[in-house]
């Protein structure tokens, strides 16, 4: 096999005096960067992925890893990117894939929209001292209630509510299956679901049996592979959900690799240990809205009409297919932008197509709202919410909650080096492998997850002080409290967003 | 043994009394005057016999879990979609899209089927799906298969093809018998077309022992004609798409 001809991207360098030959590096990296060579650590850095776990573990700080000097000429047309991808393509005929997010530099909205405060005339609320509510309901709210008086005098809801999921804080965790993650991951997702009082979602990837115990704080997922459903998954979690499109990458399904099923995966997802998991593009029995609506009352007759959401990758026609999925029973309508996370996708796919999550949002719930039926669904808003301002700034342009996955996985050692599709990660996230697996203890990743979750709600709370509001239900949808910097009329215009300084 | 009147009955009042009677442990339930209501023992669990009189709408047994469906007419589309384990005896035709990602169980039909049948089937251990169509079948018979057992007969001997286009397209696991002979043309380039041995003899005959009991046909006679079998040629069928 002759050498690539794409250099490598990273540069692992250990200082030789500082080294203490004590090999945690090898133990460590689960790429194969490091190995010994009977007096001395050797390096293949071609095999390098910057991830920082060989770093983070050296006892000496002996290690550098650096962005390699002797890269292709600096070009600002003909990418590093492009470069390596037709030399790998050349030299495989295959399609490059890549894990998380897009990282191009596409406009980032969240970046230029900034949230208002109050000063003098219309007080701030500390939230230190007055209550603030982040508390949030998801699913159909009736276009209007009618009350009773109860036998004991009191007013009581005599309107039959649909069934709602509640939220301490409108934050939620993303769909990642047993299989792209480890259950660990899983685990520690679940774990802090709970404690936080919100939701993780079990991809599709079947539901492991360790995490039954967080039920109430689950929702199952059927894709088209179908895989691990059945009439018990279906009533585990709190809500089922249907996942057309995924936001980095839409319109095309999944292939989880033979290699990638041990024992354990197989029988979540109920298929034979080493077979190919495919996840068809389309889900076969669903051509139309009509078929999207018989699959969500399939699923709804199955588990006595729990809540159905349906996740959709953000794309051009987005709140016409919004308005379909609403009017076709779902409680839940999940638009993931085109900056959302993947185990693997083509990087073709993830980063040039879809839109981004912030004109989704604005898109869906205008179009929502014109047609009458916006409180017949709830929104949630996902694909790159990097902080508690993009979630409420997702919240102002009218998502009911967010979800977060990369977010989580940072928590857990993510390093966003993106390469979770080589099954390799040396953090135990997006791996099987049990040696690296082992590494993620769950306790101990649920407490930093749930760390992040409280600090997020902080910030929440502090940014709903300085707005003078005292509850999130008032920023839903208020885009009078945001204002645009360096945005042309037109965006503006699309994000019902006026320019800053009007 | 209840007898339950579905005449003008809404669908989901109508499921609902069938899971009460379930739940309450009847074993042989008939209802008459089905006339498409959506979603007949969806999700149903136990080990009722259901005979529906009529013909039921779509997504009949979708996610069921052990209980028989003995339909007496034709019946329609999604039948079977992620079935678990069961059975469903159609004695008439049957529509698109049967048995979408199921998993085990039985589906047996006496005449023709539609487009996209057994797509994405799957089976794991002993727990395997089949599918027995009596007549011909659409396009995409076997799309995506992953497990379990499909087998086509056309009995109906009336000169139209036994099946269309793109047969096994993405199969990836479990087998396909065709009664007759099977064009390559016709498949997807993932499959493969064999003879078959004495173990899928077996299978063949002990699936269709079963069917022919349920249809009220003779094995012998269905027998006379020769199988092909279909297989994939790889478990991977995609392994050489990406580069890493």
């Amino acid at each position: 096999m002759f050498k690539s001809l794409a250099p490598p991207e990273y540069l692992a360098t250990i200082d030789r005096e500082k080294c203490i030959r004590c090999k945690r590096c090898i133990q460590n990296c689960g790429w194969g960067v490091y190995s010994w060579g009977g007096d001395k650590i050797l390096i293949n850095t071609s095999k390098c992925v910057k991830c920082l776990r060989c770093y983070h573990y050296c006892p000496e700080e002996a290690i550098e890893i650096k962005d390699n000097p002797t890269r292709f000429k600096q070009n600002a047309y003909w990418g590093y990117n492009h470069l390596r991808n037709i030399k790998r393509q050349a030299e495989t005929g295959g399609i490059p894939l890549t894990g998380m997010g897009s990282d191009l530099p596409y406009t980032i909205l969240f970046d230029n929209l900034l949230i208002d405060a109050c000063q003098v005339t219309n007080p701030s609320i500390d939230p230190l001292r007055e209550p603030m509510e982040l508390r949030t309901y998801l699913g159909k709210k009736p276009s209007s209630v009618e009350l009773e008086k109860g036998k004991d005098g009191k007013l009581k809801l005599k309107t039959k509510m649909p069934p709602q999921l509640k939220l301490s804080l409108p934050i939620i965790f993303s769909p990642m299956s047993f299989g792209s993650i480890s259950l660990n991951a899983q685990k520690v997702l679940a774990m802090a679901a709970k404690e936080c009082g919100i939701l993780m979602n079990t991809g599709e990837g079947g539901l492991h049996e360790d995490l039954f115990p967080y039920k109430d704080n689950i929702i199952v997922q059927v894709a088209s592979g179908r895989f691990g459903v059945n009439p018990d998954y279906l009533n585990a979690g709190v809500a089922v959900e249907i996942k057309i499109g995924q936001g980095a990458k839409p319109g095309i399904g999944g292939h989880l690799p033979g290699e990638k099923i041990p024992l354990e995966v197989a029988r979540a997802r109920m298929i034979p240990v080493g077979t190919d998991a495919i996840s068809p593009a389309p889900q076969h029995d669903i051509y139309s809205i009509e078929d999207l609506r018989q699959l969500i009352y399939a699923i709804k007759e199955a588990t006595n009409y729990k809540p159905v959401s349906v996740k959709i990758a953000a794309v051009h026609n987005v709140a016409a297919i919004a308005s379909g999925i609403v009017r076709a029973g779902a409680d839940i309508v999940y638009l993931d932008g085109f900056r959302g996370g993947t185990g693997a996708a083509p990087s073709i796919i993830r980063d040039h197509l879809g839109i981004p999550i912030e004109h989704a949002i604005a898109a869906v719930d205008d179009r929502l709202r014109q047609e009458g039926i916006r409180n017949e669904a709830s929104i949630i808003a996902a694909g790159g919410i990097r902080s508690s301002a993009d979630a409420a700034k997702a919240i102002a342009l009218g998502a009911d909650a967010v979800a977060i996955a990369t977010a989580a996985l940072i928590t857990m050692g993510c390093t966003t080096c993106g390469k979770c599709y080589t099954g390799n990660c040396s953090w135990g996230i997006t791996t099987q492998r049990p040696e690296l697996t082992a590494r993620l203890d769950p306790e101990v990743y649920a407490e930093r997850l749930i760390n992040l979750i409280h600090a997020w709600e902080h910030e929440l709370k502090e940014i709903l002080g300085a707005l003078g509001i005292n509850a999130v239900e008032s920023l839903r949808g208020n885009r009078e409290r945001l204002r645009g910097v360096g945005l042309d009329t037109q965006i503006l215009d699309i994000l019902g967003v006026k320019p800053a300084g009007r | 043994m209840l007898e339950i009147n579905a005449s003008g009955m809404y669908y989901r009042d109508l499921n609902q009394k069938i899971r009460d009677a379930v739940d309450k442990g009847e074993k042989d339930i008939t209802v008459k005057n089905v006339n498409g209501q959506y979603y007949m023992g969806d999700g149903l669990r136990g080990k009722s016999t259901i005979t529906i009189e009529g013909v039921p709408g779509n997504d009949l047994a979708a996610f069921m879990d052990g209980p028989t469906l003995i339909i007496k007419a034709n019946a329609q589309d999604n039948i079977s979609n992620t079935m678990n384990t069961g059975k469903v005896v159609i004695h008439g035709n049957a529509g698109d899209v049967l048995g979408y990602g199921m998993r085990g169980g039985k589906l047996h039909i006496f005449g023709d089927v539609g487009y996209r049948v057994g797509i994405h089937m799957k089976g794991v251990k002993k727990q395997a799906p089949t599918i027995i169509v009596g007549g011909t079948a659409g396009d995409f018979f076997g799309e995506y298969m992953a497990g379990g057992v499909l087998i086509l007969l056309g009995l109906n001997d009336d000169g139209r093809p036994i099946v269309g286009d793109y047969l096994g397209t993405g199969m990836h696991g479990g087998v396909i018998y065709v009664r007759g002979e099977v064009e390559k043309e016709n498949c997807g380039a993932e499959v493969g077309i064999l003879d078959l041995d004495d173990e899928d003899m077996k299978v063949l005959k002990d699936s269709l022992a079963e069917y022919c009991k349920d249809m009220g046909l003779s094995l012998d006679e269905i027998m006379k004609k020769g199988f092909k079998k279909l297989i994939p040629v790889s478990l991977r069928p995609y392994g050489n798409l990406y580069a890493y």
